[in-house]
């Protein structure tokens, strides 16, 4: 019982990620029609919004402190980061510390800007051409932006902590009635869990209670329909891609903590993305958040070293047996649609 | 001759010329000159041009006529190559058994992968296809690790349990793959004057399999079959209430493809024994879907142009480095020189990913058909401006 | 015995009946219309005809055989070909190799791998093709890409295309709608002749009136999903019954 506990909650985090990627993919294949490769690119270019801001933040100049010597007797050269002097020692110290969940302001802004960028740039010019060329050019723009991030910020992963104060683990087995340190969770995980669970609140609070999200709703049942009430829906989808990157882009900063930033996390969690939104149903919202969970969580139980030793190597591939299997039992997904992407 | 139309039969005997006279065409610049770090004739290189195009080729069968985009066709490849070492390790080092065994394996995987893959289609295929492969990958690269070599890759070793030859060279060496005799990496070099030309065995094996595959493909592409391919791409519904099964059909056009890419792998095993898993990760698929849409998909020669063009800039852009850069522009003024050097500085050596990116997305935009379209437009401009010289305001013919 | 009969067929969807204890038999050699006003089931009718649907009652029966349960490919095997609303072409390929598939699938079947032997090899079929393109009046037109077409001509070679397979039914469903006027009667002109010169069987879909009376020789009326009447056209033009479904939805 613990055990299960226990890795269902080690799967939620991933879950959580892969949910808020799938959902991401799933509003812009709903809304502009478009399979959008370059999406897992989107969840790194968020989780290098969290590196800058932190290498931002630490940003210093050198000044030398008569008060203390090095060890040749010289007064030694200390760097001083600029925030110390704009907010004070240990006021500049906390904001270094609190670098990642700052990054989800600056984030949110600038993905929301690549977004639009991109959809008015390029994506734009594509939603007559065939699925195939989609893929085909959104996935040159995913080598050419994780090529942009190597160049700038090398091919190793950039370790980028959590808030001390989230550091440190959650007996959860304990408060839940279980001995102490059998069931532990990492706080960050609890927090991503959280935060992952308050966006997809918000993409569908914000979906069904605003008119905005109420046309965009019917524009994905029937694009044709709404644009001809003279709605202007395509500047709707645009908004709609930014928030899109924008979800990506908050799972990518929010990621950091738990695994360090390297410039091709994105391509690994995209072709994850892709199994989890056919899973859930190509074009159903509910479908991609559902499967994002389920797979995560599934992969996690998969890890299980009992369940190892009697399949080994499941761990590797349960998420891709599954997708098969459901792909060819159920071949619209756990919650898709009819006649979705069936030419 | 050989059955062939005039105009295939100029395209086979191009292809033929091309790949036999490649070790003087590649090399056109004189050993000892600046210029010889573009000559691209040596045989570890030129192995790798026709190779990929053997894959390409291959591909081509199944994307560029039937529509189906496969993101799984690496996994073949790779599979082809096991098939390749093992039969090195436990028969002979004879090529021709083990790339025998290579088409063979990589036939049934696809046959098996294929059968459940294609009933589904559109992205649905490339997603099913992306994950048989991805999990052959991850296996291979794990749990499989007895047969695969898993994370070092699969290898010769000094006690293989060769049935036919021995297990050592008498000198304690692990012997080379060969074709009755004639070692693969054996070559020999004709200096004609400061130029030097590299002859490798290998190389001409392979460029012999890859003119026999480029035959086969023509005849395929002029058959009913492949018409039949190309309708399936056209109109399935029409070829349905045509009385015609699309099934067996799609599934003929995979099971070829992963036959090609099998063969290109156990080619590649044969000019350099081993085998490992990062030959079948995705971004392995995803270049040769890059050079088949680069070549131009549909068209016969386009996916060995594209494997060509890609390989060998590949192998340029990786060499050329800052010192380099430096050195073209020197006759520039200083500050210019570095100005120009570091903008072009983050597309090569390292950077070549990004240049190919960017290229593969010029080309999904401004040249679906890929260079036979960019080719053909140039052809069809200077048509145009000849005839529009006789009679003016003439009109163009659409390029075919 | 007609060489199609349809018996108590009926078909669900949801809440909605579409089709209700449909009967009916087509005869050898005639001009059949299956006429009614929108949404009475003609579409749903012919999709189980042509394995598209699988009615969730009764029978299908072509030549003796049930066609029930079988692919569409397996149908057209059997002799039954058809010709869509909005034509059905290969828009990628030429019109002559638009013409050589059917002529593969009646040669070869449904699935040959033939793929050694180049087509201008396979003289027979060629052959075939091209007499059949003549017959349509396109051969000027064999190396056009089929999606470059009129509409009109798009129909012609649908209609050719189904002829070179040598049906015993052809089956159209509305083959004019959303034609001008020049190109319906064309396309009355060109199916007059097609059965007056060839031992096949028509089943028409139609809305058009005009083009019904011009070229059958027996008429069903279907009203929600179930025939009101069959008879000969004369009948059909002075029966109340006809009038009151047609205008009642309409009015």
């Amino acid at each position: 019982m613990d055990a299960i506990i226990l890795q269902i909650l080690n799967g939620l985090d991933k879950g959580s990620a892969y949910a808020l990627i799938a959902l991401g993919l799933t509003l812009i294949f709903g809304t502009l029609g478009v399979v959008n490769f370059a999406h897992g690119a989107l969840f790194m270019i968020g989780a290098f919004c969290a590196v800058t801001l932190s290498r931002i933040l630490t940003l210093s100049h050198t000044i030398i402190d008569e008060t203390q010597k090095d060890f040749l007797g010289n007064p030694l050269k200390v760097d001083v980061p600029y925030v110390h002097d704009i907010f004070g020692v240990s006021a500049g110290n906390a904001i270094i510390d609190w670098a990642v969940p700052l990054s989800v302001l600056f984030a949110i802004p600038i993905m929301i800007l690549v977004g639009v960028i991109m959809e008015r740039g390029l994506i734009k010019h594509f939603y007559k051409r065939p699925h195939a060329d989609q893929i085909l050019v959104t996935f040159g723009l995913a080598i050419v932006l994780q090529e942009v991030i190597k160049y700038f910020y090398g091919a190793n992963p950039i370790p980028t902590p959590a808030p001390e104060a989230f550091k440190g683990s959650l007996d959860f087995g304990a408060i839940i009635g279980f001995d102490p340190n059998i069931i532990i969770y990492p706080y960050w995980r609890i927090i991503y869990f959280a935060f992952a669970a308050v966006i997809i609140g918000g993409v569908f609070a914000f979906l069904q209670f605003t008119t905005f999200g109420m046309v965009v709703r019917a524009g994905m049942a029937d694009r044709e329909t709404v644009g001809l009430l003279g709605i202007n829906i395509d500047r709707r989808f645009t908004i709609m891609f930014g928030i899109a990157a924008a979800v990506a882009g908050l799972a990518g900063v929010m990621y950091t903590p738990i695994n360090s930033p390297n410039y091709h996390m994105g391509m690994d969690f995209l072709v994850l993305s892709f199994v989890v939104v056919v899973v859930g149903g190509m074009g159903s919202l509910p479908g991609a958040v559902l499967a994002g969970f389920l797979l995560g969580v599934l992969e996690s139980f998969a890890s299980m070293r009992e369940v190892i030793d009697i399949i080994p190597g499941i761990n590797q591939v349960i998420i891709y047996l599954v997708a098969i299997i459901i792909l060819l039992t159920r071949p619209r997904g756990l919650m898709g649609r009819k006649g979705v992407m069936e030419e | 001759m050989f059955n062939l139309e005039k105009s295939d039969l100029t395209l086979l005997i191009a292809v033929a010329v091309l790949t036999l006279f490649a070790p003087f065409i590649l090399n056109p610049f004189p050993a000892d000159s600046a210029m010889a770090q573009f000559n691209a004739g040596y045989p570890d290189l030129m192995q790798r041009f026709v190779i990929f195009g053997i894959f390409a080729i291959g591909f081509n069968i199944l994307f560029g006529l039937t529509g189906y985009l496969s993101f799984g066709h690496a996994a073949f490849l790779g599979v082809g190559s096991y098939a390749a070492v093992w039969m090195f390790k436990l028969l002979s080092m004879n090529v021709i058994p083990a790339i025998i065994l290579s088409v063979i394996v990589a036939g049934l995987f696809s046959l098996l992968i294929g059968f459940i893959s294609l009933r589904r289609s559109g992205i649905y295929f490339s997603i099913l296809t992306l994950a048989f492969a991805q999990m052959m990958f991850a296996l291979a690269y794990s749990v499989l690790t007895p047969i695969t070599g898993g994370e070092t890759g699969l290898q010769l070793a000094l006690d293989d349990p060769r049935i036919f030859g021995q297990s050592q060279t008498p000198e304690g060496n692990i012997p080379v793959p060969g074709l009755f005799g004639l070692e693969m990496r054996d070559s020999f070099d004709l200096a004609i004057g400061s130029w030097v030309f590299t002859f490798n065995i290998g190389y001409y094996f392979c460029a012999l399999v890859l003119i026999a595959s480029f035959y086969l493909a023509i005849r395929i592409f002029r058959s009913p079959f492949g018409m039949m391919l190309r309708a399936v791409k056209s109109n399935q519904q029409r070829m349905n209430y045509t009385g015609l099964n699309t099934r067996p059909y799609t599934l003929a056009a995979f099971v070829i493809s992963g036959m090609y890419a099998g063969l290109a792998g156990g080619l590649m095993a044969s000019m350099d024994p081993l085998a490992g898993a990062e030959r079948m990760q995705w971004t392995a698929s995803g270049e040769v879907v890059l050079m088949t849409i680069l070549g131009g998909a549909g068209t016969l020669i386009g996916p060995v142009l594209g494997a060509g063009f890609i390989k060998y800039f590949e192998n340029i852009f990786s060499k050329i480095n800052a010192t380099i850069l430096h050195e073209w522009f020197a006759f520039l003024p200083d500050g210019l020189e570095d100005f120009i050097v570091a903008i072009l500085y983050p597309f090569i050596g390292k950077g070549w990913h990004l240049t190919l990116g960017i290229l593969f997305m010029m080309v999904v935009i401004f040249l679906p058909g890929g260079l036979v379209e960019g080719g053909q437009r140039i052809a069809a401009w200077i048509k145009g401006r000849k005839a529009g010289k006789t009679t003016a305001g003439g009109k163009t013919e659409p390029a075919e | 015995m007609g060489i199609l009969e349809v018996k108590n067929v009926g078909k669900r969807f949801g809440g909605l009946q579409a089709l209700s204890d449909v009967n009916l038999s087509v005869k050898e050699n005639s001009v059949h219309a299956i006429i009614g006003p929108n949404g009475a089931g003609k579409s749903t009718l012919l999709n189980c005809l042509v394995g598209k649907l699988i009615p969730d009652t009764g029978s299908v029966m072509f030549d003796g055989q049930s066609v029930l349960g079988r692919a569409p490919y397996e149908i057209n095997q059997m002799g039954i070909s058809r010709v869509f609303q909005t034509p059905e072409i290969f828009g990628d390929l030429t019109v002559m190799e638009n013409m050589l598939i059917p002529c593969f699938a009646k040669r070869d079947g449904a699935f040959e791998l033939n793929a050694i032997r180049s087509i201008s090899e396979q003289k027979d079929v060629l052959e075939k093709a091209e007499q059949m393109l003549v017959e349509m009046n396109m051969a000027d037109k064999r190396h056009m890409h089929a999606a470059a077409m009129s509409r009109g001509d798009k129909r012609r070679l649908e209609i050719g295309m189904c002829l070179s397979q040598e049906p015993r039914l052809l089956l159209l469903d509305e083959p004019t709608a959303g034609m001008a006027r020049a190109d319906t009667n064309n396309t009355i002109d060109l199916l007059k002749q097609i059965s007056e010169e060839r031992d096949i069987t028509i089943a028409i879909i139609e809305h058009d009136m005009h083009v019904v009376f011009s070229l059958a020789n027996r008429i069903t009326v279907l009203a929600q999903g179930t025939p009101l009447v069959e008879d000969d056209p004369e009948n059909i033009r002075g029966n109340p019954k006809v009038r009151e479904a047609y205008l009642g939805e309409s009015a």
